[in-house]
């Protein structure tokens, strides 16, 4: 063996050692069972391979630039106050559709300037437009307005992840999702009870503090009939229960009106802060809460200024306790919401801690693969693309004889490559992936035969075996970078525009035909080379 | 071993029966997408509820429907699935049943209505989660379990929930099947809150309309953006010509493997979807394969005409091209044969489109290679504009290039 042959030798078998690696890892046990618990640990299947709970949900982002403006609407007040600026209303006129308007009426013309001045100084992220008599209409500005909902999502993102962490699922998938806007996919492997794990996500947990402004009414109609059919300005009417009604028992159902922006929100709420206890009178669980400093801060002055009269502990747009306020209350608090069990008190203290989500959510899409169907998948899928392989490793041998060594080796190499990115990538193996290694052993064949139907023309036309192998590979191998190259442009951009199951067969693609055009051409070549090299001149060639 | 030895077959010659046939498949799937089945939709694109049941005997299709009728649930469609044995059923909810905010809105209601036998309280074991089955076992305690109570609960739902979808394939006809996994003390205790349906939910897939709508568009954008790329990556390789050509191969490719999917009324999922894909890749790769020699011969045989260097390049191909199909053939076939249920209509579309993709290579993409060159020379066009502009040929002399891709 001459020197060149011995470095490409050498070249191969590191290639082999480096991609093997990537798939067994360093094994435990050399038993079957020991490769495999190896090989699992490396290369990830998919939810439709292996079963598990996939969602996809959209923060409502609204909700956050609600939030938002409903701070700056009482910063607003505060300042107009502190100013001196006299007006005649501020509102929020289309909460639901442009949650980023603010109208302000009644502002005499003389005090323009000021109120341009406090604006500019305390409101930046706004701008400010003038309306007919005198009213003044506070848009948020475009930029501040994305980050705010870019944010949401990715506050949404690690609520969830906390959340999910503490359901101890292993290797859970929480990640913004590419389809449409706002969007965040979850995948649970293994677990098989979404219900329970939109229980956990879906109570969004927002918890608020807000003034009672009356109620409670028994029904939403009483409410309007109350208040002559129009709820006042920046007030919302929510459900409630009675006290010692049962959970889904909507017989028990109250309303109640509060003020639209809240006292305290989910932010202010200390991080851990929350803790399962017992109620003192009727000894049923309950969750404390403990608020940040700056939280204790409002929620002081607010009991400061309100005693006498009562509020709301709301929790996802829901009245969960309605309390008379003695006196000032710096920074604690309980909920209890009667008959509440065990488990939901726990749930809630979680939800609690792990963050609170800045935006309600809506689910999309839910999709639940029993383990056995997945394992049967795979087993079936295994199965064909065994027999499959088989028939054209022993197809290849049979008719190119010696040179369908050189085939087979360099399509096992292949697989091995490919198998292996994925392992160190950490890539995902599903079943449109499965796809993308179908099509690369077809160009893996195809290459092989390209060469050798090139190799075998060339010795009809009289040519010398080591000519014939040199011209075979030199024509041959253009065509292969031209199919190759195309696929895989196309496969980059399958990976770049697509998502989910479109990515999973680019990935594997791209791989595979990288991996090919090293095995089809490098090491095809360099086996002709070796046979040729230990070959007397004029001896036939085997293909 | 050699099948193929010198072929000469006119395949130009015979441009107009392949136009015919081209013609008959791709009308008669256009007409079906059109006025007969429409392009029929997985719950993927067109969302939708699917719930995939499995009953311990064989089931009754018209208690199903029956049952479902009851709840309201009239629309829905039912379908055997696999074997008769396997007693799998799959229910099919249409999509004006589900909105985003009840999303699941219809398998709850599709388990309650086929929960004939429920007993007031108790759940259904059959189609219950280990997490709720921990839940439960930690509130009745029946292994007095000290501090890890938790851990141990939660290991013997698992061990129990596992047994029932792996070694009973999802349904469990009674109680005592369980003590082979679980304590007695835990079965008995089970009895208390549980009962036994006589099926089990497998599989679940929701789909709101927003995400359908969606994917569906950005399935389609992504195959137009990457033939896009496709195209620009030939025209700087060949000419725009060659780009042009593939890409009306491949459209043509897509739009009979659609049309067959119209024609036998089979639905289009996301996996078919990634079949098509790989119908797009392997057509191309035979395309450029035959162009590639095109190219080659135009450099060899310049005082031949195109339809002769054509017909050449492909018969000098013909062994491969033959060859590869057979072997990615053979290899799809295996999955359509044995892959079993879950990979059928994506492995059917690779039968098809191997067959379709081998086929229009020779019988689209050469031809109108050839059809450009014949209206470019009635009008008066140089001719000799097809070579190129990839690199010579290594081993050939490469003399006179310019000549070649000039040709004036």
């Amino acid at each position: 063996m001459n020197k060149t042959l011995g470095w490409k030798l050498g070249l191969i078998v590191a290639t082999l050692v480096l991609f093997l690696f990537g798939i067994f890892g360093i094994p435990r046990d050399l038993s079957g069972s020991g490769l495999l618990a190896s090989i699992r640990s490396r290369i990830h299947l998919g939810l439709d391979l292996k079963g598990g709970t996939h969602l996809i949900l959209q923060v409502q982002v609204n909700d956050a630039v609600n939030g938002d403006s409903d701070r700056a609407l009482e910063r607003l007040k505060e300042d107009l106050r502190t100013h001196k600026i006299n007006y005649t209303e501020i509102t929020k006129p289309d909460p639901v559709n442009r949650p980023d308007q603010i109208v302000l009426k009644g502002v005499p013309p003389e005090a323009t300037s000021d109120l341009r001045s406090t604006v500019s100084e305390r409101l930046p992220e706004y701008d400010l437009n003038s309306g007919a008599d005198n009213s003044w209409t506070f848009t948020m500005k475009p930029q501040a307005l994305a980050e705010l909902k870019n944010r949401a999502v990715t506050l949404a993102i690690e609520t969830i992840r906390n959340r999910i962490d503490q359901l101890g699922v292993s290797e859970p998938v929480i990640q913004e999702h590419g389809l449409g806007q706002y969007q965040i996919l979850v995948q649970l492997p293994g677990v098989d009870d979404p219900a329970r794990v939109k229980e956990i996500m879906q109570s969004t947990a927002m918890l608020e503090i807000k003034q009672v402004l009356g109620g409670p009414y028994s029904s939403e109609q009483d409410a309007l009939q109350q208040h002559n059919g129009v709820l006042p300005p920046d007030s919302v009417l929510l459900r409630g229960r009675s006290v010692g009604s049962q959970a889904g028992d909507d017989s028990g159902e109250q309303f109640y009106l509060v003020t639209r922006s809240s006292a305290v929100a989910g932010a202010d709420l200390r991080s851990g802060g929350a803790t399962v206890g017992r109620d003192t009178n009727t000894n049923s669980p309950d969750v404390g809460f403990v608020l940040t400093n700056e939280g204790g801060r409002k929620f002081a002055a607010f009991t400061g200024s309100h005693v006498g009269e009562k509020l709301a502990v709301v929790l996802d747009n829901r009245v969960r306790e309605v309390a008379t306020i003695n006196e000032q209350i710096h920074d604690q608090g309980r909920i209890s919401g009667g008959g509440m069990s065990e488990q939901a008190a726990k749930d809630l203290a979680l939800v609690l801690n792990s963050g609170a989500l800045p935006a309600g959510i809506k689910y999309l899409e839910e999709r639940t693969v029993g383990p056995s169907l997945g394992s049967d998948s795979i087993r079936a899928g295994v199965r064909a693309a065994i027999i499959g392989m088989l028939a054209v490793l022993i197809f290849m041998l049979v008719y190119y004889r010696g040179a369908g060594i050189n085939a087979d080796l360099a399509l096992i190499l292949n697989l091995v490559i490919l198998l292996g990115f994925m392992g160190y990538f950490g890539a995902t193996l599903t079943l449109p992936g499965i796809a993308g290694v179908i099509l690369t052993v077809g160009m893996g064949v195809d290459s092989n035969v390209l060469i050798f139907e090139r190799i075998r023309e060339e010795l009809r036309n009289g040519k010398t075996p080591p000519s014939a192998v040199e011209q075979g590979f030199a024509h041959a191998w253009i065509t292969i970078v031209d199919t190759h190259v195309t696929t895989i442009v196309s496969a980059a951009i399958l990976f770049l525009f697509g998502t989910g199951p479109v990515k999973g067969f680019a990935v594997t693609l791209t791989f595979g035909l990288l991996a090919n055009l090293f095995t089809a051409v490098f090491v095809s070549r360099m086996i002709f080379d070796w046979i040729l090299s230990r070959k007397q001149r004029g001896e036939a060639l085997s293909i | 071993m050699e099948f193929f030895r010198n072929p000469n077959i006119d395949f130009l010659g015979k441009k107009w029966y392949f136009l015919a046939f081209s013609l008959l498949f791709s009308v008669a799937g256009v007409f079906s997408m059109l006025f007969w089945h429409g392009v029929p939709l997985g719950v993927d694109f067109r969302g939708g509820t699917l719930v995939y049941v499995k009953f311990s005997h064989p089931p009754d299709d018209n208690a199903i429907h029956e049952a479902l009728r009851k709840v309201g649930l009239t629309q829905a469609k039912i379908q055997r699935l696999g074997a008769v044995t396997n007693n799998e059923v799959l229910i099919d909810l249409d999509v004006r049943e589900t909105s985003e905010k009840a999303l699941d809105q219809g398998k709850v209601q599709i388990i309650n209505a086929l929960e004939t036998n429920a007993p007031a309280g108790k759940l259904d074991l059959n189609n219950t989660s280990s997490l709720t089955l921990a839940n439960y076992l930690l509130e009745k305690d029946p292994l007095h379990a000290g501090t890890d109570a938790g851990q141990r609960y939660a290991a013997v739902a698992k061990a129990m929930v596992d047994y029932r979808d792996k070694t009973r394939g999802g349904v469990l006809s009674s109680f005592d099947e369980l003590k082979t996994v679980a304590d007695p003390a835990v079965v008995a205790a089970l009895q208390d809150g549980f009962f036994l349906s006589d099926f089990g939910v497998y599989q679940v897939e929701i789909v709101g309309p927003q995400v359908g709508e969606q994917l569906k568009g950005q399935a389609m954008r992504a195959v137009a953006y990457s033939l896009a790329g496709m195209l620009i990556y030939l025209g700087f390789r060949f000419e725009w010509i060659y780009g042009v050509a593939a890409v009306i191969t491949v459209f043509h490719d897509t739009l009979i493997t659609v049309g067959v999917f119209s024609l036998a009324n089979k639905e289009i999922s996301l996996t078919v979807i990634a079949a098509i894909l790989t119908l797009i890749g392997y057509s191309n790769n035979d395309t450029i394969v035959i162009f590639d020699r095109i190219r080659e011969n135009l450099k060899l045989m310049r005082r031949e005409k195109l339809s002769e260097i054509v017909n050449r390049s492909i018969n000098q191909t013909l062994s491969r091209t033959i060859l590869t199909a057979g072997l990615t053939f053979l290899t799809v076939l295996a999955l359509y044969l044995f892959g079993g249920e879950v990979l059928h209509g994506f492995s059917f579309a690779l039968v098809i489109g191997i067959l379709i993709g081998t086929y229009s290579s020779i019988a689209i993409a050469a031809p109108i290679l050839v059809a450009y060159q014949d209206w470019r020379s009635n009008r008066g066009k140089p001719v000799a504009v097809m070579a190129g502009k990839g690199k010579p040929t290594a081993g050939k002399p490469t003399t006179s290039k310019g000549k070649v891709a000039t040709g004036q």
